[in-house]
């Protein structure tokens, strides 16, 4: 296997485009990944995250553009690419003929591992995974954290320089989830690349120095969480329902950002610390909720509120 | 990559996907190999012993050959067909469609090229085996003349490249499982009887044998029969081209169905 430059990014993605017939999933998109990044890409479902990964990990050939990983292009080097990556797909596709242990063994040949070396690290990562216990269980007998676990132990064993996650929370509870992510900001510490996709706005708060946030195939904004909910949603805000006569018309007069959706109104206070006070003052008895302002907000904001499917 | 030859792309890394089948087919040997044993048994007592008591002798290429002894080799024939096109038809499609473990391996540095070859190689690999197995019984019963009877091996190989290859160009094509049914019915279950496997094809009337010689195990059953009787007939090598061509062809169909349908 040649060695990519060590100075080339982990991804660089230029003019990215993936249509299917008449429709265009991935629309001409550009980002880069730095190394040691933690890059979430966020959108509803649709919006073209998983069809991106897909392209980056050589599962779909590119319609348009380029993806290059650490410098090589995954049009014309897909093994080589593939070897330097992590891939946990969105569906668990564990082989139901294997045990869990034998499950990273099998894989650990198609990387072309030596035997003793898999061995290691198979069980290094089950011990990692809290998963040794189940070494010798049938895929069918795991719960759904435990099948994620041992995804991500499998994507792990190759020791990827870029790890590529794919909603890898979805439909896990709180327990797992958490497990997850502790597992991510450990490889994150430990200097590996991270490229995930999720729809759990907490979720790329959590783990993602940088979030590019994607809609009908294209790039609508990137920035770190914390900036991009300062600039698009502001400090705070407050949510108003069973609104007193006349407040709304307030709202509008005074012109405060906001949004109306059914009977609820949503105020985007950008200093923080006034808005909610002058309703209190001005509506007496008026039901709100202050809160900070998140990555969900900013989400909604941008990506709208109606159902995209 | 190159899309026109889909040969290109195929590597020595799907013997790790022929390495998976074979380890997944061992965690249950004693079970998978019990049919290829009795099988044979069972179709000599019913087929031979019963029909064979009726029949007495047929007559084979010109000569007086006792039923049971055309007929055993017929079952070897069967079988080379049956294991390769069944492994590659209902259990690929399994692994493909239901496990996703075509979607697992090409996660790796195995592209779905590899991942074809492999599975290629492992159905053909069970024809081999079937045709080991029942080579070593019809042997003990006394059905099989040596040295001869060692060219069923490599008959089962190629027949069983064959069928695998044609077993993946079905699996690549169907939209679901139970669509098996209609290939196996229209195309499988004929062969199965009118391929020289249990009588002559020569009986048949003139146009009946001329659809039959275009049957590939037709020249499976010939080349079989040949080698459990010890003589092959004059034509033998028309038969090994036929078989050959047809494998070369239908594998290169299912890497480019294949990949049609699982590359997108």
């Amino acid at each position: 296997m040649s060695v990519s430059p060590s100075n080339a990014l982990p991804v660089r993605i230029r003019g990215l485009t993936k249509r299917y017939g008449a429709m265009t999933a991935v629309d001409g998109i550009d980002f880069e990944i730095g190394p040691g990044e933690c890059v979430g890409v966020l959108g509803p479902n649709g919006a073209g995250k998983t069809t991106t990964v897909r392209m980056i990990s050589c599962f779909t050939p590119i319609t348009a553009g380029s993806a290059e990983v650490f410098g090589l292009d995954v049009s014309t080097r897909p093994r080589e690419v593939k070897a330097l990556l992590g891939i946990c797909p969105q569906e668990d596709n564990l082989d139901p003929d294997f045990s869990v242990r034998k499950n990273l063994l099998v894989y650990g040949r198609y990387h072309e591992m030596p035997a003793d070396v898999v061995k290691k690290r198979a069980d290094e990562l089950l011990e990692t995974m809290q998963l040794t216990e189940k070494a010798k269980s049938d895929i069918a007998s795991l719960s759904g954290g435990m099948k994620r676990r041992l995804v991500l132990a499998r994507a792990l064993l190759n020791e990827p320089r870029l790890l590529l996650l794919d909603e890898p929370t979805t439909g896990l509870d709180p327990q797992a989830r958490h497990v997850i992510w502790q597992r991510v900001r450990q490889l994150r510490a430990a200097g590996t690349t991270v490229l995930l996709t999720t729809h759990y706005m907490e979720e790329a708060s959590q783990l993602c120095g940088r979030v590019i946030l994607m809609n009908g195939g294209k790039i609508l904004l990137e920035g770190a969480p914390a900036d991009v909910i300062a600039r698009e949603a502001g400090r705070e805000v407050i949510e108003v329902w069973d609104l007193k006569p006349g407040l709304l018309e307030f709202i509008e007069t005074v012109g405060w950002q906001h949004e109306r959706v059914e009977d609820r109104v949503y105020l985007y206070d950008r200093e923080g610390g006034t808005i909610a006070g002058e309703i209190t003052r001005g509506f007496p008895g008026q039901e709100l909720m202050l809160r900070h302002a998140t990555l969900e907000d900013v989400f909604l904001l941008r990506a709208g509120r109606t159902l995209k499917e | 990559m190159s899309a026109r030859n889909p040969f290109v792309n195929v590597s020595y890394r799907a013997w790790y996907v022929w390495r998976r089948d074979l380890e997944v087919y061992m965690t249950t040997w004693l079970t998978n190999f019990l049919p290829p044993l009795l099988e044979p048994v069972m179709y000599v007592a019913a087929f031979g012993f019963g029909m064979g008591s009726l029949i007495g002798t047929v007559t084979y290429l010109g000569r007086e050959v006792r039923y049971l002894a055309f007929m055993a080799p017929g079952v070897i024939a069967v079988a080379i067909m049956f294991w390769s096109y069944f492994e590659t038809t209902y259990a690929s499609f399994i692994r493909m469609y239901y496990q996703r473990t075509f979607d697992a391996i090409v996660a790796t540095p195995l592209v779905v090229e590899d991942v074809i070859a492999g599975e290629w190689l492992w159905g053909a690999t069970k024809s081999f085996m079937a045709g080991v197995i029942m080579l070593g019984m019809l042997t003990l019963l006394g059905l099989v003349a040596w040295p001869t009877g060692i060219l069923v091996i490599p008959v089962a190989i190629l027949g069983g490249l064959l069928f695998s290859a044609l077993g993946l160009v079905t699996t690549a094509l169907v939209p679901k499982i139970d669509s098996f049914n209609l290939p196996v019915f229209i195309l499988i279950f004929p062969m199965f009887l009118f391929s020289g496997t249990f009588f002559p094809i020569d009986i048949l009337p003139q146009w009946a044998m001329a659809i039959a010689l275009a049957l590939p195990l037709t020249h499976i059953s010939y080349l079989v029969r040949g080698a459990c009787l010890g003589e092959m007939p004059g034509f033998w090598p028309w038969s090994l081209v036929y078989l050959a061509v047809a494998t070369f062809g239908s594998i290169w169909l299912a890497l480019v169905l294949m990949k049609r349908r699982l590359v997108k």
